[in-house]
């Protein structure tokens, strides 16, 4: 550092020693200060910092279950149990309202839900199996739908960036594409192309590049303007804006619509699914379960754990992803430091 | 831009910054600036008018003026940030463009403007990276340039983890890897606490010695100029002109002495004058408070 030099060069007892001499603490204290507070980040291997939000989702999930059967025991159906668990115990317990939405077949019982995981088809498999094959199956599709979307969303973005004619009239028609509805936008992609399961892929991609698309531009127009004229004053190519500046500058926002694009994309798959009359992923898994519901609901509602649960493990991918994409990035993110 | 280009200013000696020459770097020619207003019934501005300026290789000269001025304005014209609507702007005898496209020019903006996502290093590279340098050669270049602004020990930091003042020079390291010519500053120091300032005008001025690099220096502090420059250029607002030229002849090197030099009172007394005569008696009496604020 430079302050020791300050000091040596500064003659003995003069005022000028007393200066650089404060001059070196005052740069030194503040450089010291700089460093020391900023640097350590919240560390991702402490278990406390892990922990908590674990906690917290399981709180939740705690509460909702409560308020679910809490409904159930105020205005659901008649509960007769006699024995739970092999255990002597009775139970004839007569809600005081009677609510339709908390009756036996709009609100099943939560051991109707978790029973219904373990009832075996004629083959012998449970539907948890089932449902769990389907999932993958569903997460193939979204997943080539989600690089897909991305991909298109993010080459579009730049297009969007580069021609900026473009944008006024294209954006109006990508705007467009997302008020068409996608259940009736589905069969016309997996039943008109004859696709398979890609078809499925392109319906889930079709939900993931808008997100994308707007916020990379957004990101990439979030950078320094000075950012631009330093590249500028190096005579740097577009590529080299695009490379160096544009793309890290907009990596913060990419993430962000990554997650929803990761949720939409198995949205998207499961309602290519419905029409492309394969039995494959949970699409098909949601048909069957709804043909039976009204002599086992429990079995749509499993099914839809599973694919909430699949929705979930997608986006918790992509924050993974973004953790190491981003790590270098200042903690509070704000593009380029200013 | 040739290897040689690259790795002068580190290995010249002192005295390049002391024996200013003859040699024009940079040549301003009765440089106007209008710039068109963006909205309905506003008027247009007449941002600089009949610039005429010549800076010599080595020189190290500063735009001073009130808010507004132009001096900015000027600096972005010299480096071909921004047009200009009349006269001509040459640059080691070529048109501005071309000289930002030959890479003559080192910019520094007010904030540092670091790429976040970069180590301090990597920051220091941009610039070679985008020249196409090999990655050792890039390495051995950013050390040497972290190692003049004496920021050797902090490489592998990301700026964010700097202080205001450290960054500055991670920017100013990054300006001079390219070993430019023209070393450009818009206001570099002026976010800064008055210590650190005082400290970075030091540095600022043993790197100067030590690249012999010709720096144009916008500021709008008073004693700065003095103590940085070889010449003082006073502008004046709407239109921004030159008002005076102070010729800065103060002895170097400069030290935190030369702040108690008679001879250094007497160019800041100057200067203080010439810019209010530059405000002029028809000024209102809030730019003239403005201008007496700045040389408190």
């Amino acid at each position: 550092m430079t302050d020791h030099r300050a000091l040596d060069a500064a003659p003995d007892g003069s005022e000028a020693a007393d200066f650089a001499l404060a001059e070196a603490e005052a740069e030194l204290a503040a450089d010291l200060e700089a460093i020391a507070p900023r640097t350590p980040r919240p560390v991702p291997g402490t278990s406390r910092h892990r922990l908590r939000p674990v906690l917290g989702f399981l709180t939740i999930l705690a509460a909702i279950l409560v308020v679910w059967e809490g409904a159930k025991l105020l205005g659901g159906d008649r509960l007769a149990l006699d024995g739970i668990l092999g255990l002597p115990i009775r139970i004839d317990h007569r809600p005081p309202f009677q609510w339709k939405i908390a009756n036996d077949l709009s609100l099943p019982h939560l051991w109707t839900v978790f029973n219904a995981f373990f009832v075996q088809d004629a083959v012998g498999d449970t539907l948890a199996v089932r449902l769990l094959w389907a999932a993958f199956a569903t997460f193939r599709g979204a997943l080539v739908g989600f690089a897909l979307g991305a991909g298109i969303g993010l080459l579009l973005a730049i297009v969007l960036i580069q021609v900026r004619l473009l944008e006024r009239s294209l954006v109006p028609l990508l705007v467009a594409s997302q008020t068409v509805p996608i259940v009736a936008i589905a069969p016309v992609i997996v039943v008109g192309l004859k696709a398979g399961w890609f078809g499925i892929a392109l319906v889930a991609g079709y939900l993931t590049f808008f997100p994308v698309t707007i916020a990379a531009t957004r990101g990439m127009r979030s950078a320094d303007p000075r950012a631009f004229e330093l590249l500028r004053s190096y005579a740097a190519s577009n590529r080299d804006v695009l490379l160096r500046l544009r793309l890290p500058a907009a990596a913060p926002y990419l993430f962000t619509a990554f997650k929803i694009a990761a949720t939409a994309s198995v949205v998207g798959a499961i309602v290519g699914e419905l029409p492309s009359g394969t039995r494959e992923g949970l699409g098909g898994a949601i048909l069957n379960a709804m043909q039976y519901y009204s002599i086992q609901p429990g079995r749509l509602w499993a099914t839809i754990i599973v694919a909430s649960l699949l929705g979930i493990g997608c986006f918790v991918l992509v924050v993974l992803a973004e953790r190491r994409a981003l790590r270098h990035y200042r903690p509070d993110d704000l593009g380029v430091a200013a | 831009m040739t290897d040689a280009a690259i790795s002068a200013p580190a290995a010249t000696p002192a005295p390049a910054a002391v024996s200013a020459t003859t040699v024009p770097v940079v040549q301003l020619t009765g440089v106007s600036k209008v710039f068109q207003p963006t909205s309905q019934g506003a008027r247009p501005v007449e941002a600089l008018k009949g610039i005429d300026l010549t800076v010599r290789r080595g020189e190290f000269v500063s735009l001073i003026g009130p808010s507004g001025c132009g001096k900015s304005t000027l600096l972005r014209a010299i480096g071909d940030l921004t047009s200009v609507t009349e006269g001509s702007v040459a640059v080691n005898g070529k048109p501005a463009a071309q000289a930002r496209r030959d890479r003559d020019y080192g910019m520094v903006f007010q904030a540092p403007v670091l790429f976040e996502w970069r180590s301090v290093q990597e920051n220091v590279e941009l610039p070679l990276e985008i020249i196409g340098r090999p990655p050792h050669e890039r390495a051995v270049r950013a050390r040497e340039m972290l190692d003049l602004v004496e920021l050797g020990e902090f490489m592998s930091h990301r700026p964010w983890q700097l202080s205001g003042g450290m960054q500055q020079r991670v920017a100013i390291a990054r300006a001079l890897a390219l070993g430019p010519d023209i070393l450009l500053m818009d206001e570099p120091f002026g976010a800064l606490d008055e210590m650190t300032r005082e400290r970075m005008n030091l540095e600022l001025l043993r790197i100067w010695e030590r690249t012999g690099t010709t720096v144009i220096f916008v500021t709008h502090s008073i004693p700065e100029a003095v103590f940085l420059s070889t010449r003082v250029v006073v502008m004046s607002a709407r239109p921004g002109r030159i008002t005076d030229v102070v010729d800065v002849d103060l002895p170097h090197s400069r030290d935190v002495e030369t702040r108690e030099l008679e001879r250094y009172f007497e160019l800041v007394t100057r200067v203080r004058e010439s810019l209010r005569r530059g405000e002029g008696p028809s000024s209102g009496g809030t730019a003239r408070v403005r201008a007496e604020g700045l040389s408190a």
